[in-house]
């Protein structure tokens, strides 16, 4: 509760919420009748409401919650997906780090959930953890959860925060782009040309930790993005929806949007963790974003191959 | 959960609990275990901190343990501080005839974790059982390696003192 207010007020001084500018004045309002108070209060919480779901704070993160549920993400990631995380040793010990993953599987995104599950035991839920995510996702009902795990919406105070705190960051620079890639393109890094990554780690002087994984794209058969249809609707404007992805996922059979998520399919799941890449001992003190951004997909390119080369069968692995 | 397997080794107790005593012997003999390190100055004994992890389906579980009983050369028990909760005990009896009975001892859970906890803990008993049986295997094999190699040292220590040896 208190963290809602806290957000509110947040909120409220960005000018976010023009429900904070009105509900003093309906509360104080005398002469105003009880129905328009009471309307006036109901959209006031209902903008509380959304304004304190996409402005998530970092104190969301909950790590007892993240301890008890465990067992269950443990359950779906090992039995479902077989999960397999390697070399979680390269990233640090301890300090900001920033992990860069190329994501894949459509909303449902089981890297993220099979990741979180590697770091979270690995490390200890005590080692503050975040990861990005796109603001629909924090907004919705799945989002008040993913809240609990560190998931905070994804914009560059949020990242610059949650380093500043000295946590470890995810990021998916690809993010509703590359998750929606067509299902032959499932072993292809595509960040589709962004490079906000590299200016936060420049920024903030932390190691970029490349982080690889296949088999997400074999959970359904994704046809396309629908990048088209999705600026023809201005999805793009409204809700910084770059896509409107078609795919061909249980239970719906096809699926335009993905936006209720579907059922995976439980492809084998293996994530390869990359050694950590210090950006300055690398490529000096006048770095190129550039040249960086083009070596982090390369090496994370290579090693995709690499873990696609493994698989002999979709879906089984 | 807790599962419990032991083992006869064909050494003395000292023996055994001079081996189980030494952290740098943990990796070599420990089936699952993918890590265990010193955590703090005190490297073995009461109140020595590990970190360990166990590769356990789809991740690395553990945490940070300390050994909260020492008693030897019988007893050693220790207890998670971080992590998923667990408990470990290692009781070395006298078996006569300079053999050991070796039992191990391993609780495990996670507090609050529901039915799903609950779950978990079955899905993963079988895999821990094997890694426990396979455990106490390696444990006996080394062990009694070593006790050939003592042994082998002391007959060629003797037959380097003894004239008729170096001769």
């Amino acid at each position: 509760m208190g963290t809602t207010e806290t957000l509110a007020a947040k909120a409220s001084q960005n000018g976010d919420s023009a429900a904070h500018d009105e509900e003093p004045g309906a509360a104080g309002d005398e002469s105003a009748n009880p129905f328009s108070r009471a309307v006036g209060r109901a959209l006031g919480s209902v903008a509380d409401l959304i304004a304190s779901r996409l402005k998530a704070d970092l104190d969301d993160r909950d790590p007892d919650y993240i301890r008890e549920h465990l067992p269950l993400v443990w359950l779906l990631s090992s039995i479902w997906f077989r999960g397999e995380v390697r070399n979680l040793g390269n990233i640090p010990e301890s300090g900001p780090v920033l992990m860069v993953g190329n994501h894949s599987g459509g909303n449902m995104t089981p890297d993220t959930q099979i990741l979180t599950l590697a770091f979270s035991t690995y490390f200890g839920v005590e080692r503050p953890y975040y990861q990005l995510a796109h603001n629909l996702v924090v907004a919705s009902p799945v989002g008040q959860i993913l809240r609990k795990y560190g998931t905070v919406s994804a914009s560059p105070e949020n990242a610059e925060r949650a380093l500043d705190s000295g946590a470890a960051l995810l990021v998916y620079p690809g993010g509703d782009w590359e998750v929606h890639r067509s299902s032959w393109e499932g072993n292809t890094v595509d960040f589709g040309g962004r490079r906000g990554y590299v200016r936060l780690a420049l920024k903030k002087k932390v190691p970029i930790v490349p982080v690889v994984s296949v088999g997400g794209q074999e959970t359904a058969l994704f046809l396309g993005r629908g990048n088209r249809l999705a600026r023809g609707l201005g999805l793009d404007s409204l809700f910084r929806l770059k896509v409107l992805p078609v795919s061909i996922a249980p239970p719906w059979g096809l699926n335009v949007g993905d936006f209720l998520g579907h059922l995976p399919l439980p492809a084998k799941i293996t994530i390869e963790v990359l050694p950590p890449i210090d950006l300055e001992e690398q490529f000096g003190p006048d770095p190129d974003i550039d040249e960086i951004h083009d070596y982090v997909t390369r090496v994370m390119q290579e090693a995709l191959d690499a873990l696609a080369a493994e698989r002999r069968f979709p879906v089984i692995g | 959960m807790r599962i419990s397997e032991s083992v006869t080794v064909s050494a003395p107790p000292h023996l055994v609990w001079r081996f189980l005593a030494e952290p740098d012997n943990y990796l070599r003999f420990m089936s699952g275990v993918t890590r265990w390190e010193v955590v703090g100055d005190r490297r073995t004994g009461l109140g020595a901190r590990y970190r360990m992890l166990l590769r356990i389906g789809a991740a690395e579980v553990g945490g940070l343990v300390e050994i909260v009983e020492f008693s030897e050369p019988k007893d050693m028990a220790w207890t998670s501080v971080t992590g998923v909760d667990q408990r470990g005990r290692w009781r070395i009896r006298d078996a006569r005839d300079g053999r050991s009975r070796v039992e191990f001892r391993y609780a495990y859970g996670v507090a609050g974790g529901g039915i799903f906890g609950w779950l978990s803990e079955m899905v993963a008993a079988p895999t821990l059982g094997r890694h426990v049986r396979r455990t106490l295997h390696q444990l006996k094999r080394q062990v009694e390696h070593e006790q050939l190699r003592s042994e082998a040292e002391r007959r060629r220590a003797a037959r380097e003192a003894s004239p008729a040896g170096a001769g």
